[in-house]
């Protein structure tokens, strides 16, 4: 499963990135008309217009949500308006894939701790130990002083886990696991407009870069849409 | 897993020496290196560097070198609570290690004594399954 949405994201960024962007933008129904564009993950929706014009697609999007971050402040889809943000899910006594997958994620941070337009969210899939206390010393220890660009956050159970499911991260509570969790080290892209734009295998280093690389691509899009929309 | 030039640096050395001994010896070195990938290196880091105020480093460590005796118990039945290391404490959780064998455990300790500019004494595998009896956690293999 964690494999198959891998391939699935890698293989559209071969697509994106040698440049086969005739193929996909003949599946979108706008004309595009900058050359680099990512692409939209999940499923789509086609609705007609009432008056009759081409059809608009309709993205999946990343539900309502509201969350608890490590400052003790509430934040929402809101917190991220305008931004794209890389978003994780790991928890802070794992004993196998987290703290690769976090200094992964660093790594990306470092890159673009200058870029206000870039924010970072990390959801913690053991809400029931780590505590606003645990994710603020964890964060801390990691070199995020506080969560004006990097929240670590967490909310109950439930919507953590439903949550995960919108980011294509699967992740559940497995007895059988070391650390009690099953999950995967994915990174997920999440445009201004709450869409998927890339899945990134965080415990791999070649597919952070190619994150790295994507966020450029994506930051490119929202810039032209911005001035587009002030016309 | 993944070739460092330092372990290639270190292989090649020992292939150079060319003898039997060092053949075996070279071996060992290469079960550890691959244990230490499979098993410490998420955590850890690839050269031993750690991470942040969260993982303690191995490389140049003043508790690798000070703790001798404590190693092999520690890294059977992992560690948790504020430890200091080089000047720093850490306060998380390592996670024990019961699915390795006492000469896995030698070979993973030789290759952290070893590596990364550590120099500490190589163990043997009888004096690790002595360490392994305070924690009785030697399997005798
Ligand atoms: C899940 C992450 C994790 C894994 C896997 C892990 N460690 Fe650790 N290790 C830690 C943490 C965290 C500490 C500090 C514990 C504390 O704060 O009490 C530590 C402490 C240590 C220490 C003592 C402090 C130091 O840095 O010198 C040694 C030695 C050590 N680990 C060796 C190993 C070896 C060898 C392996 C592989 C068999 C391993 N660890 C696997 C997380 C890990």
């Amino acid at each position: 499963m964690i494999n198959l949405l891998f391939t699935r994201a890698r293989r559209a960024g071969i697509l994106v990135g040698s440049g086969a962007l005739l193929l996909l933008a003949a599946c979108q129904s706008q004309p595009d008309t900058a050359a680099d564009r990512l692409p939209y993950l999940g499923e789509r929706e086609v609705v007609p217009r009432a008056d009759g014009g081409p059809a608009d697609t309709l993205y999946a999007t990343i539900p309502r949500f509201t969350l608890t971050n490590q400052d003790s402040i509430t934040i929402t889809n809101d917190t991220f308006k305008n931004k794209v943000y890389v978003a994780d899910f790991f928890f802070a006594t794992c004993p196998s894939i987290c703290p690769k997958m976090q200094s992964e994620m660093l790594r990306v941070y470092e890159k673009f701790k200058d870029d206000p337009r870039v924010l970072f969210l990390s959801h913690t899939i053991d809400p029931a130990h780590d505590s606003v206390a645990v994710l603020r010393d964890y964060a801390q220890r990691l070199g995020i002083q506080n969560a004006s660009r990097w929240h670590f956050a967490t909310a109950p159970h439930d919507t953590i886990f439903s949550l995960a499911r919108a980011y294509y991260v699967p992740a559940e509570k497995d007895d059988k696991v070391a650390g009690g969790f099953a999950h995967s080290g994915a990174f997920t892209l999440v445009d201004s407009k709450r869409r998927v734009r890339g899945l990134y295998d965080g415990m791999n280093p070649d597919e952070v870069a190619r994150l790295m690389e994507d966020l450029p691509v994506l930051l490119k899009e929202e810039a032209e849409n911005a001035s587009q929309a002030k016309l | 897993m993944r070739w460092r030039a330092a372990d290639l640096l270190r292989l090649g050395g020992f292939l150079a020496a060319g003898t039997l001994a060092a053949g075996c010896f070279t071996d060992r070195q290469n079960a550890g290196a691959r244990l230490y990938a499979q098993h410490c290196a998420h955590c850890h880091g690839d050269e031993g560097q750690g991470l942040k105020r969260l993982i303690p480093p191995l490389a140049g460590a003043d508790y690798v070198a000070e703790n001798r005796n404590f190693l092999a118990c520690l890294v059977r039945r992992g560690v948790n609570g504020p430890m200091v290391v080089n000047g720093i404490t850490f306060n998380q959780v390592m996670p024990g290690h019961e699915d390795l064998t006492d000469s896995e455990i030698t070979n993973l300790l030789n290759f952290v004594q070893s590596s990364w500019g550590n120099k500490g004494k190589p163990f043997t595998i009888r004096e690790v399954s002595e360490k392994l009896q305070a924690c009785a956690g030697s399997d005798g293999q």
